[in-house]
């Protein structure tokens, strides 16, 4: 499988004084929708939140929608259990997210573009607002038609769901909706919306300013470009890094462990937990183990029983309960678990604990529910001994 | 717009069906079943109960066929092994929140949930039983409506139910995960907070999870009391619903079964509030004359209008919460169970020379709001509490069963008299338009010694499941006590289901609305899919029932309510005129402004 070893990135965080954000929104208007989006999906790049859905694509179908009033949304809910990048991101360069909003918009046809931010950043409301203020006002001495608002969760995991999002943002209970329609056709307020994680609306600015070319260089043919993540657990250097996507987790964890790690956890407590025996064949990127960017890394002084129990609870709780499989069947693993580790059922339990996930799977409503079998598979699958002993 | 048409295959079968069609609506087509709990016809889709996923070829998730769309080329199987095992945890999951209390449950033998798991035979529970506080749960606050959250499966209809039909929104999700729950504002007790106590989420629950209060054992108590004497009265939508809960095939009317089987049961005496119905056209009707005299002859600008029915207790807490500023637009006439509460303890307990301290009346009613409306504390007119009890036609259904009555045996036996006999148009108050096409025929033919003008007495303009109905007549040809009428347009609108109510009343607060009188029923196609009503209550099974109530109009002599001979010997016996100093004692109340939180 391709591959490409570590290497850190400064792409994210770089500024170039010669070419500001509300520059590459002057430059790049002047082109036509249409070669924006050939350069979107010539550049390969995917969506950052996880799901990695192609963003020129999406901004195509969103286009090609016939309605007067349309929407961009930057989905900055950043819930998931060890992310944090998005926080820097709006902390250090929100401009460049104001840009690829924009950018968006133009391409298109939308005149509003919302950041929907998570209830736990409310801290950084009033600084943020100001540079949208100031954003805003450069756009109107540009004469471009477009304008970015600021919108506040209020701490719901499920609120990251881009259609619990939107009825959040519409001030209904934060629940997903049935799909289709999707956003591209009717999303917030039922109107055609194109919604994209923070990291993906920067990239997409960036590549305007430097081209596609810059950015496909980068990473393999599945995973083109880098990423942001979140590095954090037993690491002696967490924080945030940009990285060149499609490296080994070898690499990775050589980068950044502390000599004993067991396992990481990848794309967060909704992702894959990789046992250090896997380390050597698990590409980062969308044709091995995807990520939203969450690294969690554990030693061996960590009990992985503890680890996906604390998972269960975070589910357990967050989920938004209107769904069968994810209300009940969150609450039947937590205890499941807990009846197997206390002797009050056999081990067996565990595999119909797994059949259970695998209905979760495809049965739930939403990304929540159908993602809970993986950290549930991979840490039972692996670690099956410190589940029951 | 022209609908397209989409192919496509459900378990190998080839169909095609219009663009926007379910997948399960698909599956209807060719009988194929496919299960379900959150859905429900009268309400949005949800899906959320994910009973009714299935495969389709290709895509990596099951689909909920209650919330897909087919599309062309769709390849669907609603038995595969993936969605049987789905669909086998799903109900397994769901059993685990719940408690399994059948064998007790009010809704033993008609619960949805209880259907699935038999059909499915569970053997042992794979799951933990998750059931906290299983005694904690209930809700008894409420004289018409019980709540037992230990039972409920989170589907929402109820919610759904409460918001789009009704608009009131006394049920509400909260919280979220494994705390998520239904409830009330602040979770108070449901008589604490803007419940109308119209049941109709009952109708529409799956489970056991919210039932009537029943007063079954009450009932049963005083008929063997030999000290008691037992008067029953009997609704006018109950007669074309009660036999689907016991075998009789929906749209079947059982007046004389009815009648035979209360009978049977020991109650003393069987009589009709149809006759009180046609009274309350009397009353209203009068009342509605006297509102346009005051307000086009004496040009009093103090008279509220439009007038509106006040018959249906749901409609009118509704009114008292949300739009107190028109309370004194509601009639002031009761409603006909408990105008008939009030004369049976009075002017019938006099003339059957029974005590009134000794008399029991008891109604059946399509209605769970009759329950509460028993218990107001106005409703003492006759110095005791007017109607005792209050059974839902569900009640009586069960009350027959447990008596041993097989009644698609009985023959049909008529009302006792007096207090038994009505007209048509008392009938059909048991419908949406019915109080309207009541009123109108005997109003009209009052102001103009004329019947209405319209085919049969049959007023189409007010007939049907339309939300919201308007009709106008032009009066002509006056009585010369009327002629302040002459030439005028009698404007009404008829609104059933307060969801429609609230949509009227928006145009009445607007000051727009140019209408003399109101008819609103607060449940559904009217007292025929009231909350009391048996279960499953949908469009069809309401049009069914209706046709069965103006088919019963269709086959009565007397079909204008002051022709009803019993009537007018009230009047003449006791009442001496509508609105006359006895009627304002015994037949008319007040209503109170109530807060919304």
């Amino acid at each position: 499988m391709e591959q490409k070893p570590l290497k850190k990135i400064d792409i994210i965080f770089g500024w170039d004084d010669k070419c500001t954000p509300i520059q590459v929104v002057e430059k790049t208007i002047k082109k036509t929708a249409e070669n924006i989006i050939l350069d979107m999906i010539d550049s390969g790049l995917k969506g950052r939140g996880g799901a990695g859905f192609p963003t020129g694509l999406k901004w195509k179908f969103c286009r090609n929608e016939d309605s007067d009033i349309k929407y961009v949304i930057c989905n900055a809910d950043e819930g998931e259990p060890g992310t944090f990048k998005d926080r820097e991101i709006l902390d250090k360069v929100p401009e460049k997210i104001f840009a690829g909003m924009t950018i968006c918009g133009y391409v298109i046809g939308a005149r509003e573009g919302y950041i929907y931010i998570r209830g736990e950043y409310n801290f950084m409301l009033k600084t943020l607002q100001q540079k949208i203020d100031l954003f805003n006002q450069q756009l109107h001495d540009l004469k471009v038609d477009f304008r970015v608002y600021l919108r506040s969760g209020s701490g719901a995991y499920v609120c990251g769901e881009e259609s619990a999002l939107f009825e959040s943002m519409e001030g209904k209970r934060g629940e997903p909706r049935n799909k289709p329609p999707y956003p591209t056709v009717a999303g917030y307020n039922s109107k055609p919306t194109v919604i994209n994680n923070v990291e993906t609306l920067v990239y997409t600015s960036e590549i305007c300013r430097m081209g596609p070319e810059q950015f496909k260089a980068l990473g393999t043919s599945d995973s083109r470009g880098s990423k942001v993540f979140s590095v954090s657990g037993d690491t002696p250097i967490a924080g945030i890094y940009e990285l060149e996507l499609g490296m080994p987790l070898k690499d990775f964890v050589e980068e950044f462990g502390d000599g004993d790690s067991k396992a990481i956890q990848v794309g967060g407590a909704s992702g894959h937990c990789v046992p250090r025996k896997k380390f050597n064949d698990t590409i980062i990127g969308f044709e091995g183990i995807p990520t939203g960017g969450s690294m969690m890394i554990f030693n061996s002084s960590r009990s992985m029983y503890n680890v996906l129990h604390d998972y269960l609870e975070f589910f357990t709780e967050e989920s938004c309960g209107q769904c069968t499989p994810c209300r009940i069947g969150c609450q039947q693993l937590l205890k499941g678990i807990e009846a197997v580790k206390k002797g009050e059922r056999p081990p067996t339990y565990l595999d119909d604990l797994k059949r259970l996930t695998a209905t979760m799977k495809i049965a739930a409503k939403c990304g929540l529910g159908q993602s809970v079998a993986n950290p549930f598979t991979s840490i039972v699958d692996n670690f099956r001994e410190e589940i029951i002993y | 717009m022209s609908k397209y048409m989409v192919n496509l295959k459900i378990n190998n079968t080839a169909i095609q069906v219009e663009e926007g069609t379910s997948i399960l609506d698909a599956a209807k087509l060719l009988n194929f079943k496919i299960p379900t709990l959150c859905n429900h016809p009268d309400l949005s889709v949800a899906g959320n109960c994910r009973v009714c996923v299935v495969e389709v070829k290709g895509a990596r998730l099951l689909a909920a066929s209650c919330a897909t769309p087919v599309s062309e080329g769709m390849e669907v199987n609603t038995n595969s092994e993936k969605v049987r095992i789905a669909r086998k945890h799903i109900i397994e999951l769901l059993l685990s929140e719940h408690n399994v209390d059948c064998t007790k449950c009010f809704k033993n033998g008609h619960c949805e949930l209880q259907e699935l798991a038999s059909e499915y035979r569970f053997g042992d529970h794979i799951f933990i039983d998750l059931v906290k506080d299983r005694d904690k749960l209930r809700d008894i606050s409420s004289p018409s409506i019980s709540r037992d959250a230990s039972k409920c499966i989170r589907c929402q209809r109820c919610v759904r139910t409460c918001d789009e039909l009704q608009s009131v929104s006394a049920l509400a999700v909260i919280n979220k995960g494994d705390h998520q729950t239904i409830s009330t504002f602040l979770n108070k007790p449901l008589n604490d907070v803007v419940c109308t106590n119209c049941g109709q989420c009952i109708n529409r629950c799956p489970t056991g999870a919210l039932y009537e209060r029943n007063y079954m054992e009450e009932v049963w108590n005083a008929i063997y009391d030999p000290n008691k004497f037992v008067v029953v009265e009997t609704a006018p939508a109950t007669r074309v619903a009660l036999g689907e809960d016991l075998g009789i095939d929906t749209g079947k009317r059982v007046t004389g079964k009815m009648v035979s089987a209360l009978r049977k049961m020991g109650f003393n005496k069987v009589l009709d509030t149809d006759f009180t119905a046609d009274l309350t056209i009397m009353e209203e009707g009068t009342e509605l004359l006297t509102r346009l005299k005051r307000a086009i002859v004496d040009k009093d600008e103090t008279v509220k209008l439009p007038l509106m029915t006040s018959c249906s207790p749901g409609w009118v807490k509704f009114q008292e919460h949300m739009y107190p500023e028109l309370i004194d637009n509601l009639s002031s006439c009761k409603s006909p169970q408990q105008m008939f509460g009030a004369l049976a303890k009075t002017y019938y307990a006099d003339k059957i020379n029974i005590k009134a301290e000794n008399m029991v009346v008891v109604s059946i009613m399509p209605c769970t709001a009759k329950k509460f409306e028993c218990n107001r504390s106005e409703m003492r007119d006759s110095g005791f509490k007017d109607v005792d009890y209050v059974l839902t036609t569900r009640e009586l259904a069960m009350m027959i069963k447990q008596a041993g009555i097989e009644f698609d045996k009985l023959e049909d036996e008529s009302y006792d008299s007096i207090l038994g006999e009505s007209t048509g148009a008392a009938v059909i108050f048991g419908t949406t338009g019915g109080v309207m096409e009541a009123a109108l025929r005997t109003a009209y033919e009052i102001i103009t010694g004329h019947e209405v003008p319209f085919t049969n007495l049959n007023i189409q303009p007010v007939r049907g499941m339309e939300g919201v109905k308007e009709a106008s007549i032009k009066i002509k040809n006056t009585l010369p006590d009327w002629n302040f009428l002459e030439g005028v347009e009698l404007k009404v609108a008829v609104a059933h289901g307060l969801a429609n109510a609230k949509q009227l009343m928006e145009v009445v607060k607007s000051g727009k609305a140019t209408y003399h009188f109101i008819e609103v029923m607060g449940c559904p196609g009217g007292c025929i899919g009231g909350g009391g009503q048996p279960i499953p209550t949908s469009a069809e099974i309401r049009k069914r029932r209706a046709e069965a109530i103006y088919a019963e109009d269709m086959g009565k002599t007397i079909r204008k309510s002051h022709e009803n001979p019993e009537v007018v010997e009230v009047y003449k016996e006791y009442l001496t005129n509508p609105l006359g100093h006895k009627s304002h004692e015994l037949l008319h109340t007040h209503y109170k402004v109530r807060k919304r939180y």
